[in-house]
Formats: C-alpha cells, sequence, structure tokens
C-alpha cells in the first residue's frame, strides 16, 4: 500500500517533532519568567518564533523556510539585535549615575535620604499577623527601652498594655501577643519588600525595622514633587529641579543630586566625539597608528609564515614536522598569557631582553621603541597562523605549472613572483582582509602589552601605542567611569570604519582574482 | 495532526523538566586568586585581569542570603558567613567574583540579580550610590562610636553611612633591617640609607615603590602628602570636594619637583621599571632594602623569612609627615536585596561584634575597624599597630565618583616626571585633564 504524495510529505520525522518539542520547551520554561517581570513584549517574541518555527516544521509545505527561518531567527537575535541596541544606546546618557529610570532615580533618592532622628530611641521589634499566613497585613509589635509595648501599623501607634503581651525577660522583645501570631526571623525576612516599604507614621516621622528585630524612628529629609519635578533637600530647603537626566540645584550653585537617570540625548554622543577637544585632538594620530599597526601586523606575520612555509616546503627540507610543530607553539599558547610574559620582557632594568642583549633600550616607555614592542609581539603571536595558511596554499600550487616555467627558462626568484605568488595571494586575501580587521580591533595586545603607553605629557587620554578600540575604552570607562552612551557612538563609528576599510579590501580582491584569471 | 501535537507537548514537557533541574547546579563560579595584591585603590592598580572572558557572576538562587566577595577573601568569609547561618537557622552562600567585583555587582544588581551584601573598598561608595545599588545602613550612635574615626568617615557620604567597615589599610615604609636602619627620619635619609646598600654590594635598588609606566598616585600619595599635595579640596564638612582640585596646587607641585629629583634624570630612585608586578618580589629577594607598601603584602614578606621592620613612610625634609590614603574593607547591603532584614541583622548585628573582626583578623592581617577588637589585636601584633601607626596623618581614601577621573592623568603625569618631563607643565595638563573629565561627568 502506498501513500499519497501529500500523506508522505505529512509524515514526520522524528528530529522534527524533538527540534520543535525543544522549541517549545523554551517558551514553556521562559513565559512564566517574562509574565512574571512584566516583559510583555519578551512574550511576544517568545510566542511569535514559536508559532513561526511550529508552523514552518508540522506542515508539510515550506520546505525551502525551514532551511532559512532558524538562520534568520539566529541573524536577528546575535547581529542585528545587538547593532540595533548599540545604536540606540549611541542616542542616550546610559551609563555609570544614569543607570535607572527617572521613577527608580526618584525613589532611590528618598530612600538614600532617609536619616534617623538624632538622640531618638529604638525599638525591640516582633512583626505579627492576625493568621498564620504572611501573605496579608502585618503589624510591628514595638518595645521601647522602659518596656512599654506599642503596636504599629499603617495608621499609627496603639498601646498595648502588658496583660495582653508577654516579652523577652532580657531584651524585651514581644514573644506572644493575644490574638496575633508573632513571626519568625524567616518569616519577617520573607516580608521581602512589603516589609522595606512599611512604615509606621508617627508625630514626627516613621518607624522603619532594621534587621530582624529593631525599629528606628527615621525621616526623609528629600521630598519629591511629583508636579513640579522637583525634588527638595528638607534641612536646607535646597530645591533641585529635574534636568537632563539629573536633579540640579535651581539657586544656580551648580550642585547635583548623586543619582541620575537614563535620558535620549540626541547626537549629543556623537557631537562630542567631533568637538570634545580631548577626543578629538589625539583622534588622527590613534587612526593613523591604528591602520599602521593593523596594515604592518599582517604584512610581517604574513611574509614571516609565507618565508617559512618556502623553506618547509623545499624537497630536500629535513625534520619538517619537528620544526613545523615547533614553529606552532606560539599559536599553541594562550595569546593573554603570551601577552604579558611578553610585557615583563621588556621591563627597562629588570626584563629579559635588555639582560640578555646588554642593552638599555626603554622598550615601553619611548613611543617609537613600544611600537615596535607590539609589532615584535604581535608578530610572535600572529606568524604560526599564517605559516599554517601559507604552507596548505602552497600545495595548491599547480606543480606543472611551475615546471614548465622553469623549462622555459624562468629564475627560482620569478617562478616565485610569478607562479606561487599569485596563487597563494588569492587563496590568502580574504584571510589578510580578516587578518586586518581582527588586528584593527585587537585589544587584548594593546590592554595587556602597553595598555596604549608611553603617553606624551599632557595626554591621558590616547597613548603612543593606543589604537581606536583601547582608546575608546579609555575614553568610554576611564574618566568618569562607564559612559555606556558615548561609548556606543564611538564603536558604531568604529563599525562604520571597519565596514568601508572591508568593503574596499574585498573589491581589491576581486580585481585582484580578474586580473590573475586572464 | 493529533499525534504529532502529543508528541510535540510530550517532547516539550520532558525537555523541561530536565532543563530546569540542570539549570539549578549551573550557578557555579570559577575562583582563580590572582597574584596581584587587592589593593584598595582598584583603579590605579597596573593588575591586569585574570581572565579575559569568564561569564558574568549570576546569584546563587538556592540561599536566604548571598554575599559576593572577591576571590581570596571568599574562603574566609564562608566560614563567618556559616557560623551566622547556623545560629540563625538560614542558609548562606559566599561567592567569589574573580574580576572587577564593583562593575559586575552593578550590573547584576541592576538586573536583578545581583547578591544581598557585597564586600569591597571604600572608594567604591560614590559608584555604588550613584548606579542606586546600595542602601544606607542605620548603624546606632553606639555602634558608630565603637569604630575608628577614620574607617566610620570613610563609610559615610553625603551624610549617611553605607557600610560596616572591618578592616583598615593603608600604606608604609617597609625595611629589610639586614641591609639599611628601620625608621628613617626623613625620606633623604632613607634614599641614603638605600644608596649605601647598593654601594657596599647589599641591594641593587635604593627603594621598591611602584610607579609602572602608567604612574600609581595611591602609592605616590604618602609622599605628595608630605609635601602638602591633595587631590582634592574639602568641604565645610570635611568631605572632598570635586570642585576643588588640588592636583595643580603648590603642594602637588613641590612634591612633583621632589619626584623629578629623585627621578631617572634625577637621582634614579624613582623607576618606571618598577610596577605592581615587582616591587614586593624586589624586596623579598633582597634587591632592595626598603619597600612601600599595604598589609597585603605582608603574607609574602614574612614568607621571605629575612629580617624586617615597619615604620612610616618617612616625609621630605623640611616638609610634613607623610599622608597615605586609609582605604577601608567594608560590607555592603543591595538596595534591590532579596533578603534585605536577614542582610541588615548579619552587617549590623554580627559583624560588629568584637570577636566577629578579630576572627576576621586571624584569618586576613589587615587592622580591625571596630577599636575594641584592635586594640586586642595591636596588643599581639605588632605590625598591624605599626601599620595604624603609619597611618597617623593619612588622609581618607576619596570615594566621591569624581576620584575615576584622576588615577588616570596624575598617574601619568608622575609616571612622565619620573621619566624626565617638565614637572609643573606635566601637573598643569593633568589637572586641566581631571577638570574637563569632572566638568562633563
Amino acid at each position: 500500500m502506498t501513500a499519497a504524495p501529500y500523506e508522505r510529505a505529512a509524515r514526520l520525522s522524528w528530529p522534527r517533532v524533538v527540534f520543535v518539542g525543544l522549541v517549545a520547551a523554551f517558551a514553556v520554561l521562559t513565559i512564566p519568567t517574562l509574565v512574571d517581570k512584566h516583559s510583555w513584549t519578551g512574550v511576544a517574541i517568545s510566542v511569535a518564533v514559536t508559532a513561526i518555527l511550529a508552523y514552518v516544521y508540522l506542515t508539510p509545505k515550506r520546505i525551502a523556510a525551514r532551511f532559512l527561518v532558524p538562520g534568520t531567527i539566529l541573524l536577528l537575535a546575535f547581529q542585528v539585535y545587538p547593532v540595533a541596541y548599540t545604536i540606540t544606546t549611541a542616542f542616550t546618557n546610559y551609563g555609570d549615575g544614569h543607570r535607572l529610570s527617572q521613577s527608580q532615580a526618584v525613589a532611590q533618592i528618598e530612600a538614600d535620604s532617609v536619616l534617623e532622628q538624632p538622640g531618638a530611641q529604638r525599638y525591640e521589634l516582633s512583626v505579627a499577623t492576625k493568621t498564620t499566613d504572611t501573605s496579608g497585613a502585618f503589624v510591628f509589635f514595638l518595645t521601647d527601652p522602659n518596656g512599654k509595648v506599642e503596636r504599629g501599623d499603617a495608621s499609627g501607634l496603639t498601646p498595648v498594655p502588658d496583660s495582653q503581651v508577654t516579652k523577652d525577660q532580657f531584651t524585651g522583645k514581644v514573644t506572644t501577643a493575644a490574638g496575633w501570631h508573632i513571626l519568625t526571623g524567616i518569616q519577617v525576612n520573607g516580608l521581602g519588600q512589603r516589609l522595606s516599604t512599611f512604615a509606621v507614621p508617627t508625630s514626627g516621622g516613621f518607624i522603619k525595622s532594621v534587621g530582624l528585630s529593631e525599629a528606628y524612628i527615621g525621616q526623609f529629609t528629600m521630598k519629591y514633587d511629583a508636579a513640579a519635578h522637583t525634588m527638595t533637600d528638607t534641612r536646607t530647603s535646597t530645591v533641585y529641579k529635574a534636568s537632563g537626566g539629573e536633579f540640579k540645584a535651581a539657586d544656580g550653585s551648580g550642585k547635583t543630586l548623586p543619582i541620575g537617570w537614563k535620558v535620549g540625548v540626541g547626537f549629543k554622543n556623537f557631537t562630542s566625539v567631533l568637538t570634545d577637544a580631548a577626543i578629538r585632538g589625539p583622534f588622527l594620530r590613534v587612526l593613523i597608528w591604528t591602520i599602521a599597526f593593523a596594515v604592518l601586523s599582517v604584512l610581517t606575520t604574513f611574509a614571516l609564515g609565507l618565508l617559512l612555509a618556502v623553506v618547509m616546503d623545499h624537497p630536500r627540507m629535513r625534520g619538517r614536522k619537528l620544526y613545523s610543530s615547533l614553529l606552532l607553539l606560539p599559536y599553541a599558547m594562550p595569546a593573554f598569557i603570551t601577552t604579558l610574559v611578553w610585557s615583563s620582557m621588556y621591563n627597562k632594568d629588570f626584563g629579559l631582553l635588555n639582560k640578555l642583549f646588554g642593552t638599555h633600550i626603554d622598550w615601553l616607555g619611548s613611543p617609537w621603541a613600544a611600537r615596535g614592542s607590539v609589532l615584535l609581539t604581535n608578530l610572535w603571536l600572529g606568524f604560526p597562523y599564517m605559516f599554517l595558511v601559507c604552507a596548505g596554499l602552497l600545495q595548491a600550487v599547480p606543480q606543472e605549472l611551475k615546471e614548465v616555467a622553469r623549462v622555459d627558462g624562468a629564475s627560482a626568484v620569478r617562478v616565485f613572483r610569478s607562479v606561487t605568488m599569485p596563487t597563494v595571494l588569492i587563496g590568502a586575501m580574504p584571510l589578510l582582509i580578516a587578518s586586518f580587521g581582527y588586528n584593527f580591533n585587537n585589544f587584548n595586545l594593546i590592554r595587556l602589552l602597553t595598555d596604549g603607553g608611553p603617553y606624551p605629557s599632557g595626554s591621558s587620554t590616547a597613548g603612543d601605542t593606543d589604537i581606536l578600540i583601547s582608546y575608546t575604552y579609555r575614553l568610554a570607562f576611564g574618566g568618569q567611569g562607564a559612559q555606556y552612551g558615548l561609548a556606543s557612538a564611538i564603536s558604531f563609528l568604529i563599525f562604520v570604519l571597519v565596514g568601508l576599510i572591508t568593503y574596499g579590501g574585498f573589491r581589491q580582491t576581486r580585481q585582484l582574482e580578474e586580473v590573475y584569471a586572464r | 495532526m493529533t499525534t504529532a501535537a502529543v508528541a510535540v507537548v510530550a517532547a516539550a514537557l520532558s525537555l523541561t523538566g530536565c532543563s530546569s533541574s540542570a539549570s539549578k547546579s549551573a550557578s557555579s563560579s570559577s575562583s582563580t586568586p590572582t597574584a596581584s595584591s587587592a589593593s584598595s585603590s582598584s583603579s590605579s592598580a597596573a593588575a591586569a585581569p585574570s581572565s579575559s572572558s569568564s561569564a558574568p557572576p549570576v546569584r546563587d538562587p538556592n540561599t536566604d542570603l548571598v554575599i559576593w566577595t572577591d576571590a581570596q577573601r571568599a574562603p574566609v568569609l564562608q566560614q563567618f558567613a556559616q557560623s551566622f547561618a547556623a545560629a540563625n537557622g538560614i542558609s548562606v552562600s559566599v561567592q567569589p567574583v574573580a574580576t572587577d567585583l564593583q562593575s559586575a555587582y552593578v550590573t547584576a544588581t541592576a538586573a536583578g540579580k545581583g547578591p544581598d551584601i557585597v564586600v569591597g573598598a571604600t572608594d567604591w561608595i560614590g559608584n555604588l550610590v550613584q548606579n542606586g545599588a546600595i542602601a544606607p545602613l542605620p548603624l546606632t550612635a553606639g555602634q558608630k562610636g565603637s569604630f575608628e574615626a577614620t574607617a566610620l568617615n570613610a563609610v559615610t557620604y553625603n551624610g549617611q553611612v553605607y557600610g560596616v567597615p572591618y578592616a583598615t589599610e593603608n600604606l608604609a615604609l617597609i625595611t629589610n633591617t639586614g641591609e639599611a636602619a628601620a625608621n628613617p627620619a626623613t625620606f633623604e635619609d632613607m634614599v641614603a640609607n638605600g644608596q649605601a646598600a647598593v654601594k657596599a654590594g647589599k641591594a641593587s635598588e635604593a627603594l621598591a615603590m611602584q610607579i609602572g609606566q602608567q604612574g600609581d598616585p595611591y602609592t605616590a600619595q604618602p609622599l605628595m602628602g608630605s609635601a602638602g599635595g591633595s587631590i582634592f579640596g574639602t568641604k565645610a564638612d570635611g568631605s572632598y570636594d570635586p570642585a576643588q582640585v588640588g592636583v595643580d596646587g603648590t603642594g602637588a607641585k613641590a612634591f612633583a619637583a621632589q619626584l623629578a629629583k629623585y627621578g631617572e634624570k634625577g637621582q634614579n630612585v624613582f623607576k618606571r621599571s618598577i610596577d605592581a608586578n615587582n616591587a614586593v618580589s624586589l624586596f623579598t629577594s633582597g634587591k632592595s632594602p626598603y619597600l612601600i607598601s599595604g598589609p597585603w603584602a605582608l603574607e609574602q614578606v614574612r614568607k621571605a623569612g629575612l629580617k624586617y621592620a615597619i615604620s612610616p613612610v618617612p616625609g621630605f625634609a623640611g616638609m610634613g609627615p607623610s599622608q597615605p590614603f586609609v582605604g577601608v574593607q567594608a560590607f555592603y547591603v543591595s538596595a534591590k536585596a532579596k533578603n534585605t532584614a536577614i542582610a541588615q541583622e548579619f552587617t549590623l548585628n554580627y559583624l560588629t561584634k568584637k570577636d566577629v573582626e578579630e576572627a576576621l583578623y586571624k584569618v586576613d592581617p589587615r587592622a580591625p575597624a571596630l577599636t575594641e577588637a584592635y586594640n586586642d589585636v595591636s596588643k599581639t601584633d605588632p605590625d598591624i599597630a605599626a601599620f595604624q601607626a603609619a597611618a597617623a596623618h593619612g588622609v581618607v581614601l576619596p570615594q566621591i565618583p569624581a576620584m575615576s577621573a584622576v588615577w588616570g592623568p596624575l598617574g601619568i603625569a608622575e609616571a612622565a616626571i619620573v621619566g624626565g618631563a617638565d614637572p609643573n607643565t606635566s601637573m598643569t595638563n593633568a589637572a586641566t585633564q581631571i577638570k574637563a573629565a569632572i566638568a562633563k561627568g
């Protein structure tokens, strides 16, 4: 018995069921958490992704989509979303001191302003509920230093006669109360946010809990006026007005409150890149060195790698395997450890290099020596990769072509230049462009080896070996803590820059291929 | 189609079951103690990050109280937290955060995944407060009075107490008494002694004071203070004023002149080649008779087995006494703690006990911040008393966020002067940059 074609297509294979099951499981896992956090966009995305995948994989049609959809979703999640997020962040002041939303900042400023009434007494505290269930309302039983007990709730204090309670004989803390359940320490802690926001109003302020069994009389010293968007310091009567993501003193003294919030700032981050002297001044110098560093790194590592590969490729070469494995050693070690080791080797007075050669070169302290040091270390780190690549590509050079050339009387150099090089270059070009892009943003090397130094006197924003990315890092995270808005703006600019250079590079490759293809 | 739906649901449910149990055990944390000392000046230290790619820390979901601390302190604190937990019938987890605890804490707290308590130096306070990451701690007047005055000042910010201090730390001069005389009266005497030791072939350096290519304002502060320099002026209430940058003041410039005098083009006592990585080992290997360092170096110095003495960093002749930064290690309660009540109980009523602070000292030999505990400890440990004496004229390590604009420019200016740059213009330039960064803030 044979099935009709559409039935065959509708039959489900187990891998597909498991895959859709996995997706559904992920949705089942995430949706309750997202609902819990009231993240409705999250819920919508989760449901939509699950629905799309289920539809594509469980219906007989949409064969092409089965291959395209997962990749598209991953592209959206891991490429498009971060880029979009970075760009939106670039238009805000997000960073240290501006991480919260305005309502969070207001709440935090008020909470931070609570001061204990000077000289006021403290109470021994017991928290109690009417029923054994702690999810409902609760009250404070407060014992003052004289042993007098009062019951406090949201409306205020009520005296409690001693006959209705028993107290701990040493501390005076209420241990039982008629008609009430006294909560244990863990239960008190379990009240969580409800406990920290609970306050018993008194004439001079309010009573708040501290720890598990103590309460104090406190008062706000900052009051927020939601209508006027102002914060008032009740001690000095200074009024602070909300503007530009922070509270500024209205008296013109320039004082601001420590906690600000995140707001949009338009193109400010981008314009400050162009107008701020500290940023604009060294930008060109850093850009030139970045390009020089990336180009020289690629050229030196490629040249050395190719040279070694050619040597290894020579038919009369012996012990090839041993040499090859030795040459790969630098590649096998974690780059950041190697970098730190090199950094200590460059030490002027105690480093290995100066001791070995009896020199007094200030490797990391003078601009050109430091630039040389960076390139040398990067050469050490990078040549094994190029050696591997070139060794592979040399195998691809047609032997017949070489022999023909030699028969025609071409010298070894001529054969290398006209036969070997073009083949190797066509294969290596995309990798060289990738290597250029990598070195253009080789943050680890600069950060661990020189940290941008040495710095010309009078500039702490850009050192002589700083590349764009390490310079950006210092601008964004060095001066006033983390400034994600500014960092996003500069990384967006670098993104555009690297994109343009890579585009140019690939165009060049295409032309190269066309030339050699003829 | 119905069978397909059933199969999918079954697969979904079984996988949900599997993965939710797996996620519980996933909260592990890497603990790789770094060799570099835990200098309190987090931003100035040239210590390299120990790992470049580690997953951000996440709070342990299964405990009543979660404490984050650096990798070195974690095992120590685990013991104390454990005994508190046992007494209160709760579970506690102390999680080590190997790299960049401060920013990891700020980020995690903002995402609601932070701990209840974090342990760190007091120069974090300004940044933690401006990000709404820590809550004030209402210490009683009696509790406030039980701490050393500098320790209490260090945890006070904008008139509020934000942390419970447990140990104070500051720089002092450590002398290898086999090579040079201890407790020199002036900086000049010390240099003369050190150079004599070098001449006699006992040592190769007169002094091990870390500077590095980027400078180190934390280590330079005792001497800068001696010359009358200060980083910030103070407001009427004694707190630092970010509007008064003193880096280009007369005192700071007097210090800059000394930096040049003893720098690489002068007496060659200050060297950029001596940095955070090799300063202590220069001393412990006998290559330098003097070391300027803090209590974190004590363990290595004691292990080296040489005869040593601890004394205040000497001031310059004809100038004031040295003024090291006094940093304090403190416990902070998160503004978004899940267990605020227990966290407050732990910090306010447990850590403020004398025997707890003494026990903490025993595993981490730094001067207790609680006066009673300090008095006990200093009787038996002369080193702790000596470090405390070295801070007689110490100044509180600034907690204001503006300080993060100072470390870079000031350090670079100092390193440049040591390397031979003009002292006056270097300091003026540094001050200009610092002021510009603060104004932008």
